[in-house]
């Protein structure tokens, strides 16, 4: 285990700097001179030249990835071109509040997931699998920001259960998390659908049957646990989706994640943001799937490290 | 030697002009402003989004400011000017007793030191260039000198600017948020954090900024004029979805929606009669313009170009926005000195395009390209431009892309043949009509990187805009606008552009608040002048 | 029987085939079949306000923000969403598959290799690469595809690693290698079977996903450029306006549900009919 754990965790640190240097090259590739952005419009020629060098953006592209990269392992992300702070305190500003909206989405997603994949397998081909089945598909196509804004208007604006829109309170979480929640749940449900029908097919269900052992056992102490692995793997991929920002519902309820920060850095190019969020997106998605990895383990122990 | 001798004209003359109930109007209270996008920076000498802007003016004073909801210059740090016979050198005279939110008094060592910090190039303030008229400007813009030799401080109430050329838009410069006056210690301790510590003299004090949630302003009790600010705090929210904000407005959570009406609301709240007396409509210095590059062919042609102004229909792009914005056949805006109300630039006349295009040889059209920036309603007013085009044969492809990628295609000579402005924030900086000729239609903008997207030069013009612009006594203060509006009207004639329309700005409050009608739609405290709003409650 | 007449005699699969064949035939005939060209804007297409019109007689599914007849819009949408959430989904499932069986199967250093590219790509900025090309090329529909290949593959590969290589540690799987089953015939007779409802599962959830992403690419400048109509910038386009014209959400919205529902409704008929462990149970 230790070597395992090693041997990701270099290979994790290779697929960092392999996203840096592809960020940065696409970043170099932009038509758009974040100079004449900070320098304005009625800058002199004198003005734009005299910025670009206090960047280092007048370097050869090697050099300004160097320098960006040595700057990097000492924990200094850069200066936004567009606020001039921080990058790295513009970032830990947002960090928490994506982390807990993580938090709820998943635990909103799997609770709502699981229980209609589960409910589905078990009533398979009833007409509450396939009412199940559209309520997922549904989940899954509607744009966040219509099913966001409907829940805000009915559960906020005209009932009063909860805020309508900020961060501090366990209200605050609610709805947002549902509305994540619904969509993924959509993914979650078909996934444990299917996962449980392959599982319920396997030979050692059929054993527990003959063997006479309750429904109720059969389903919580062999097939669910069984069917559980592609839902490890998801839950590892949603990690990465939901720190690289979830841009819809953060600006429908006023959350301060990360990704709005990231989309108004996109839209305005402001180079040193759109890095830093990058490599944060790509920490989560290597943590994520190396969760995901080591949690197999524990599931299936039937599956040896090789 | 003319001596401009202007005191007290601090609080009483200020309400007078905005009409307001005087000055019995008690302080108190407190609002709620909600934005979409984060507040970026706090810093004047950087701060140029149109939703930082008036949050700067709250926190600063430079020594010109404007009477509220007008576009009048008045003094504000500094209390009486005198100019010299050539216009060279200005003598501003400081107000005394003013003092910074960190307690020391402001002095004239304070402005020169402001005024440097903008010119120097490692504050790289994208305002810098506004100041080129100051003497020793290039010296200090290029590093090789420290400071403005151009800007003396003669006495602790007394600095002296020099200006290399005559500059006609001097005293608006000095209006700019650019131009506020900083104390040096604090930005010195904050370094290039203080657009998030700020320390000015305004009516406001910035005393809590919690990023992605909101910033928070208090009453600076120390205020130089008396009565003002009208509220103790106000709270900026931001990260709100302008739907939602009006929502929130609606429940009494929020004050101002910073935002504006969202365009998928507009109609709807309009016709509310429970908004009647909450919106207040006005007029901005602002017009949208679709470019035509005469460097690229067949623009190249006049003809053509007056035949893609006469074919757009601008009453129905006017009708597709909902009627917020008003038709325009100049570049300047109605609010703006210059605007000449007689012209009436190319009319909307197919059947006069088409002959236009078979003069140019253009009879069976040609194919080209509309850039436009990507965000609504920007890619619907192209639609509606395309399909006008179509009508006289000219088949346009649509590039609706992220704002900086538009504009660094401008900036190319040989990238994009028509551009849609808007959504690029084409706002006036200052209400001067040489602010919309340089960097968009004068030969300086007509370079790689510039804001010239017509690529029009025309170098007889800019000397007569340069001629214009030394005409600084102030006798001839309306024969410089006649010069200006028959420049504009040159200009127009040329038809590089095709002004659409000039936007009005329409602002939502809550009940609770009030104030005079223009300091909700100022034309330069955008998008509301904060100092003058009240609570009713504590009336 | 041939698997068509099976897929035709089930009542759920013969919706979904016609529903598909419905969707291809309305995108294939759309100017024969629209009363409008997607891009004319009739004057009376708006309100004297500039309001949308809702369905009425003259336009069966009301207008769009420039007077534009929704109906002929969706119908010519149904290219390039088909384009989008068919092709290019259906690419990069078949990608991720390869990728995820491969590296689950064989494990190793080529697993191991496979499995790290794949959260390289998970982990790159597909946005950003997509106002790079949007700024290098001229918008195409197969620019925006092709990222949507690209990108989209990464997810299925990890769940198909994963469910691969808890199938190759199964007693069934170790009882084959025991009586010395090929490889091939090992991953072809009882591992692939086993994969094909996750498949199904990607594959249509991924058509309406898709779909949707394209318009947040297009809206980026690679892909379709307005006034060229596809499901998922309509729904985009007008999605602040749902409380004030519903219409303009509802139906474009409905029309990605009801193809990703019928291609799942075939989907899943198919395998009950090629999977033969499920056959005789419940």
């Amino acid at each position: 285990m230790p070597a395992y754990l090693f041997r990701r965790i270099l290979e994790a640190a290779l697929i960092l700097l392999g996203v840096s240097l592809v960020t940065y090259i696409l970043l170099f590739l932009l038509p758009a001179d974040p100079v004449r952005q900070i320098a304005g419009r009625s800058a002199t020629a004198e003005t734009v030249e005299s910025i670009r060098r206090q960047l280092g953006l007048d370097l050869p592209f090697y050099e300004q990835y160097w320098r960006y990269l040595t700057s990097l392992l000492q924990g200094d992300l850069g200066r936004s071109y567009i606020q001039r702070s921080e990058v790295a305190e513009l970032i830990a500003a947002r960090l928490p509040a994506s982390l807990l909206l993580m938090v709820a989405a998943i635990c909103a997603e799997l609770a709502m997931g699981l229980t209609m994949g589960i409910v589905s397998a078990v009533r398979r081909n009833s007409s509450t699998d396939q009412s199940l089945m559209v309520l997922s598909f549904v989940g899954v196509s509607a744009p966040q920001f219509v099913v966001g804004i409907l829940l805000l208007y009915v559960f906020a604006y005209q009932l009063g259960w909860f805020p309508i829109s900020g961060y501090g309170t366990f209200g605050h979480l609610v709805l947002p998390a549902m509305t994540l929640g619904f969509m993924g749940a959509g993914w979650y449900s078909r996934m444990m659908r299917s996962s449980m029908l392959n599982v319920l097919g396997q030979d050692f269900i059929r054993t527990a049957r003959a063997k006479g052992l309750g429904k109720a056992r059969i389903l919580l102490r062999h097939t669910v646990p069984n069917a559980l692995l592609p839902i490890i793997a998801m839950i590892g991929i949603d990690i990465g989706i939901f720190m690289s920002g979830i841009v819809v519902v953060e600006s429908v309820f006023g959350w301060p994640g990360i990704g709005q920060l990231a989309w108004q850095a996109i839209q305005r190019v402001d180079i040193p943001i759109i890095m830093g969020v990058t490599l944060v997106a790509a920490c989560a998605i290597v943590i994520g799937n190396l969760l995901a990895d080591i949690v197999a383990l524990f599931v299936d122990p039937r599956i040896k490290l090789k | 030697m003319k001596k401009w001798l202007l005191t007290g004209v601090a609080s009483a003359a200020i309400f007078a002009a905005a009409g307001a109930g005087a000055s019995d109007i008690k302080q108190g209270g407190s609002m709620i402003v909600t934005y979409k996008d984060d507040v970026s920076t706090l810093d004047p000498a950087i701060g140029y989004d149109w939703q930082n802007w008036s949050m700067i003016k709250s926190l600063f004073d430079g020594l010109m400011d404007y009477k509220p909801g007008t576009t009048e210059l008045v003094p504000d740090l500094a209390e009486s000017f005198e100019i010299s016979d050539d216009g060279l050198v200005y003598t501003f005279t400081l107000r005394q007793g003013v003092k910074f939110h960190n307690g020391r008094e402001m002095t004239a060592k304070d402005v020169k030191y402001s005024l440097d910090r903008v010119a120097n190039p490692k504050t790289q303030s994208p305002g810098a260039g506004f100041f080129g008229s100051i003497k020793g400007f290039d010296e200090a813009s290029s590093g090789s000198a420290e400071g403005l030799s151009g800007v003396e401080a003669v006495d602790d109430n007394t600095i002296r600017v020099t200006l290399a050329r005559p500059d006609a838009t001097f005293l608006h410069v000095m209006a700019l948020n650019f131009a506020s006056v900083v104390p040096e210690e604090s930005v010195a301790e904050h370094g290039a954090d203080f657009g998030t510590n700020p320390v000015g003299t305004g009516a406001y004090k910035m005393t809590d900024w919690t990023r992605g949630q909101h910033v928070i302003f208090e009453r600076n009790a120390d205020y130089y004029q008396a009565g003002l600010p009208k509220l103790d705090k106000i709270t900026f929210e931001v990260g709100q979805e302008p739907i939602v904000a009006l929502l929130r407005l609606e429940r009494g959570e929020v004050d101002i929606a910073g935002d504006g009406i969202p365009p998928a609301k507009f109609l709807e709240t309009m016709k509310d009669p429970k908004f009647k007396d909450q919106i207040v409509e006005g007029k901005q210095l602002h017009t949208g313009y679709v470019t035509m590059n005469v460097k690229m062919k067949p623009f190249d042609d006049v003809r053509v170009r007056k035949a893609v102004a006469m074919a757009i229909n601008k009453d129905r792009i006017v009708r597709i926005i909902n009627g917020r914005a008003v038709t325009a056949n100049q570049p300047l805006p109605p609010l703006m000195p210059g605007y000449d109300s007689d012209y009436s630039g190319q009319p909307y006349d197919v059947a006069g395009a088409k002959t236009l295009m078979a003069d140019a040889g253009m009879a069976d059209g040609f194919t080209t390209e509309l850039y436009v920036a990507n965000t609504d309603p920007q890619p619907r007013i192209a639609q509606a431009i395309q399909q006008d085009l179509a009508g006289i044969g000219i088949k346009v492809e649509l590039r609706s892309l992220a704002q900086s990628n538009v504009i660094a295609a401008g900036g190319e000579e040989d990238q994009a043949p028509m551009i849609w402005s808007g959504g690029m924030a084409w706002i006036a900086d200052f209400p001067d009509p040489s602010n919309f000729y340089g960097p968009i239609l004068g030969c300086g903008g007509a370079v790689q990187g510039g804001w010239n997207w017509s690529w029009y030069c025309n170098a007889e013009l800019d000397e007569r805009a340069k001629k214009a612009d030394a005409m600084t006594d102030p006798s001839q203060a309306d024969a410089r606008i006649e010069e200006w509006k028959a420049i504009f009207t040159a200009i127009q004639e040329e038809a590089p552009w095709v002004p659409i329309f000039n936007e009005q700005r329409f602002t939502i409050r809550s009940d609770r608040l009030d104030g005079p009608d223009g300091i909700f739609v100022d034309p330069v405290h955008i998008p509301v002048h904060y100092d003058h709003v009240f609570d009713k409650g504590v009336q | 029987m041939t698997i068509l007449g099976k897929l035709i005699r089930r009542k759920l699969s013969l919706f979904g085939l016609l529903v598909i064949c419905g969707t291809v035939l309305a995108a294939l005939l759309a100017p024969w079949i629209t009363p409008y060209a997607p891009d004319y804007q009739p004057f009376e297409g708006l309100t004297i306000e500039g309001a949308p019109l809702p369905p009425n007689a003259q336009f069966w599914l009301g207008t769009d923000l420039l007077g534009r007849d929704l109906f002929s819009r969706l119908v010519y949408g149904a290219q390039t969403s088909l384009v989008i959430g068919v092709v290019a989904n259906g690419v990069s499932v078949i990608i991720g598959s390869l990728v995820g069986i491969v590296a689950g199967f064989l494990r190793g250093a080529i697993g191991a290799i496979l499995m790290r590219f794949t959260d390289l790509m998970m982990a790159f900025p597909a946005l950003l690469l997509a106002i790079v090309l949007s700024a290098i090329f001229k918008p195409s529909l197969w620019i925006v595809a092709l990222v949507i290949a690209m990108v989209n593959w990464v997810q299925v590969a990890r769940i198909m690693y994963s469910e691969t290589v808890s199938l190759s540690e199964r007693d069934f799987v170790e009882a084959e290698r025991s009586i010395g089953a090929s490889r091939t015939r090992i991953l072809l007779r009882h591992i692939a079977p086993h994969l094909l409802s996750s498949i199904i599962v990607f594959g249509t959830l991924g058509i309406s996903t898709t779909v949707l992403l394209e318009a947040t690419l297009s809206y980026l400048g690679v892909g379709v450029q307005p006034p060229t109509p596809s499901w998922g910038n309509i729904v985009f386009e007008n999605q602040t306006w749902f409380a004030t014209a519903p219409w303009l959400v509802f139906f474009p919205g409905m029309a990605i549900l009801t193809l990703a529902l019928a291609f799942n409704l075939v989907g899943d008929a198919l395998r009950e009919i090629l999977d033969p462990t499920m056959k005789g149970r419940h």
